[in-house]
């Protein structure tokens, strides 16, 4: 315990000495200029968990700023894409939430190319990958002659370049068509499944469609959601 | 702290008035006038002043930035334009600061490198290494949103596949890429907030931790080529035998490395400042398109060696953290490096042929790496990549081996200095 304090002050108790009043003797008090360190450390415990409780309240306006605003939340709405003037083999590009989506017309060689390149994928059924249960199929289309994917990379984001013609030397001489992703090598088939050895690790993300006419799209809602 | 005499030479005049009144006179002491560096300093003792130097180029050229930067999606490349052909001396402001990130990467590299040479980071300066490598973090984080600014093409890749990183974390990584970005994709949201921590929150985090660097290396005391701890040996007033005064000795000295630096320096900003691409990316001169990722994305060149290593591993179990984890870790390893040298001498000077050898794999593997990040994944390159991110771990992983087994030269009591021959 602290040696007594020569002249306490007037926050500290009385009392031991015999000059204090009584005040709380009879209550059981300990009248003395010993410091109960114990209680001393609960309060400065106490005191500082009530502060990081604080603290923690004010950082969660703070915090909360970073997520999307209203206007970001509603400039990510679904968008129509008309697909009438779409040439079989042809691709559309259009951003849907500042990222590309692909809508590729699909001729008969081109889905024919995707069972050539099964044994070469990762994925061949989607099992891991993400995407609407519609579209969870070897075409990964509710309407196999329209692809509609994300042209977002699942590595890190880069977006994979068009490389449809078969053994395109840019990318292999074995090559059936497909995505070629230039940031890192990750390749792609016509149905955006992912290629095995590559760094990218499932089939290129489908967003939620449906098709509102058989000339129209809307990228971003499902039907049912539409 | 001041010193016996302080007494007796009350500083006088308007200095005088001062030093009543803040303390100025007792810290220069402690810091210039008396804090007694080695004497056998060399050249590898002037990359901690010169990144002192570039760090106050890159605030003052900053805040003349900001006064024409635009930070908006719709603006900001127009404004870096406009800074660089409207606005007067606008380009040489620029140059400075685009070519002044280069140069701390450059002179805080090799100041890392002396460390690493000297045993700089080891008992007692473990602290002193650590709060350096956090500083070399915010550097890193200052350097890639500044990159984004110019609202260039690879500006905008490099920013999405280095955020992106976030979302290989299980779980969460989705949630917290969009906390990260504010918004589906890097917008013009993301640029205000890089903005604002660019400008504001990550220069003053530097500018703290410089502060606390120095002042933990004057509270430890330098160490120097031969390792050896001058404090050992003093002279009657407890000053040590070989040690100088920092000023003048070495603010003179640092003068003369400042202008060896500033020649170098000024040619690239006036002669060639994109340093062919290296400074400056070339997809950098087409704004932003977030539907059109350049045809070989790489980030500037001092963040290369990383890069390589996320590139060169796989994925694996469909998920790509790995690649992730490895880069994390290869500077996290820089961290506990005061740990894991177990060697009984501190400087390259005296250790033996296997801890030189184990060095020597080190630099060139960094520089390996940092070639192959910028190259395409293509060819030689990603088997390289991969053959080097594993000797880079080696020279970390078996230090705690080799530096203990290790043959040592005895070490001398005091430093070897040499005068100037006649």
């Amino acid at each position: 315990m602290l040696a007594p304090n020569p002249a306490p002050g007037p926050w500290q108790r009385r009392g031991a000495d015999g000059t204090g009043s009584g005040f709380g003797t009879e209550q059981g008090w300990t009248m003395s200029d010993e410091v109960d360190l114990g209680r001393r450390q609960l309060l400065t415990n106490a005191t500082a968990l009530t502060g990081a409780v604080g603290v923690a309240f004010v950082a969660t306006p703070f915090l909360a700023s970073w997520k999307p605003s209203a206007r970001a939340k509603a400039l990510g709405a679904p968008v129509e894409i008309d697909i009438a003037k779409l040439e079989p083999g042809a691709m559309l590009k259009v951003e849907w939430r500042g990222k590309p989506v692909w809508v590729v017309r699909r001729t008969p060689e081109m889905l024919a190319s995707l069972k050539t390149s099964t044994p070469l994928l990762a994925d061949p059924e989607s099992e891991a990958s993400d995407q609407p249960a519609y579209a969870k199929n070897p075409a990964r289309a509710s309407n196999a002659e329209y692809l509609v994917v994300l042209g977002v990379c699942t590595h890190l984001g880069c977006s994979p370049a068009a490389k449809f013609t078969p053994g395109d030397v840019t990318v292999s001489a074995d090559w059936p068509g497909g995505f070629y992703c230039p940031c890192h090598g990750s390749k792609f088939d016509l149905a955006g499944r992912v290629f095995k050895g590559v760094p990218a690790p499932t089939n290129l993300k489908i967003p939620p469609y449906s098709f509102p006419s058989p000339t129209r799209i809307v990228v971003g809602a499902d039907a049912q959601s539409a | 702290m001041a010193s016996n005499d302080s007494s007796t030479t009350q500083p006088k005049g308007l200095y005088g008035w001062i030093c009543a009144r803040f303390p100025l006179d007792s810290m220069m002491r402690e810091h210039l006038t008396e804090y007694y560096a080695p004497k056998n300093f060399n050249f590898w003792y002037f990359f901690g002043a010169l990144a002192i130097f570039v760090l106050a180029i890159q605030i003052v050229t900053g805040i003349f930035l900001t006064m024409n930067y635009k930070p908006s999606a719709t603006e900001a490349f127009a404004s870096v334009e406009y800074i660089m052909r409207d606005v007067e001396w606008g380009w040489l402001i620029r140059y400075l600061h685009s070519t002044g990130a280069s140069a701390f990467f450059i002179v805080v590299y090799l100041h890392m490198f002396r460390a690493l040479m000297y045993g700089s980071y080891r008992a007692p300066r473990e602290l002193l290494w650590v709060v350096g490598m956090v500083i070399y973090l915010a550097l890193m984080a200052e350097a890639f949103m500044g990159y984004l600014l110019p609202w260039g093409n690879m500006s905008y890749w490099g920013a999405q596949v280095i955020v992106n990183l976030f979302s290989t974390i299980p779980y969460v990584g989705d949630s917290l890429v969009e906390w990260i970005r504010g918004d589906y994709f890097i917008s013009d949201i993301t640029l205000n907030r890089f903005f604002a921590l660019h400008v504001i929150a990550l220069p003053l985090i530097l500018v703290f931790l410089v502060i606390a660097h120095i002042l933990a290396l004057h509270e430890v005391g330098s160490n120097n080529p031969d390792g050896i701890e001058i404090k050992k040996t003093k002279d009657a007033q407890g000053r040590p035998l070989d040690g100088i005064p920092f000023h003048p000795y070495y603010t003179v000295k640092d003068t003369f490395g400042l202008g060896m630096f500033l020649i170098v320096f000024c040619g690239i900003v006036f002669f060639a400042p994109t340093l062919n691409g290296l400074f400056l990316e070339a997809p950098n001169f087409d704004p932003a398109n977030p539907m059109q990722t350049p045809p070989h994305i790489a980030p500037v060149w001092y963040f290369t060696p990383f890069y390589a290593m996320l590139r060169a591993v796989p994925s694996m179990f469909g998920t790509q953290i790995w690649g992730v984890l490895v880069m994390f870790a290869a500077i996290a390893l820089l961290f506990f490096l005061p740990w894991l040298d177990k060697s009984p001498v501190n400087s390259i000077r005296y250790k033996g042929p296997l801890t030189k050898f184990m060095l020597a794999v080190f630099a060139v593997s960094f520089v390996v790496l940092a070639v192959c990040g910028m190259k395409p994944p293509q060819g030689i390159y990603p088997t390289l990549a991969r053959i080097f991110t594993v000797t880079y771990f080696l020279f970390f992983l078996l230090m705690p081996w080799y530096s203990r087994i290790d043959s040592t030269k005895s070490v001398p009591s005091r430093v070897t200095y040499h005068d100037h021959e006649h």
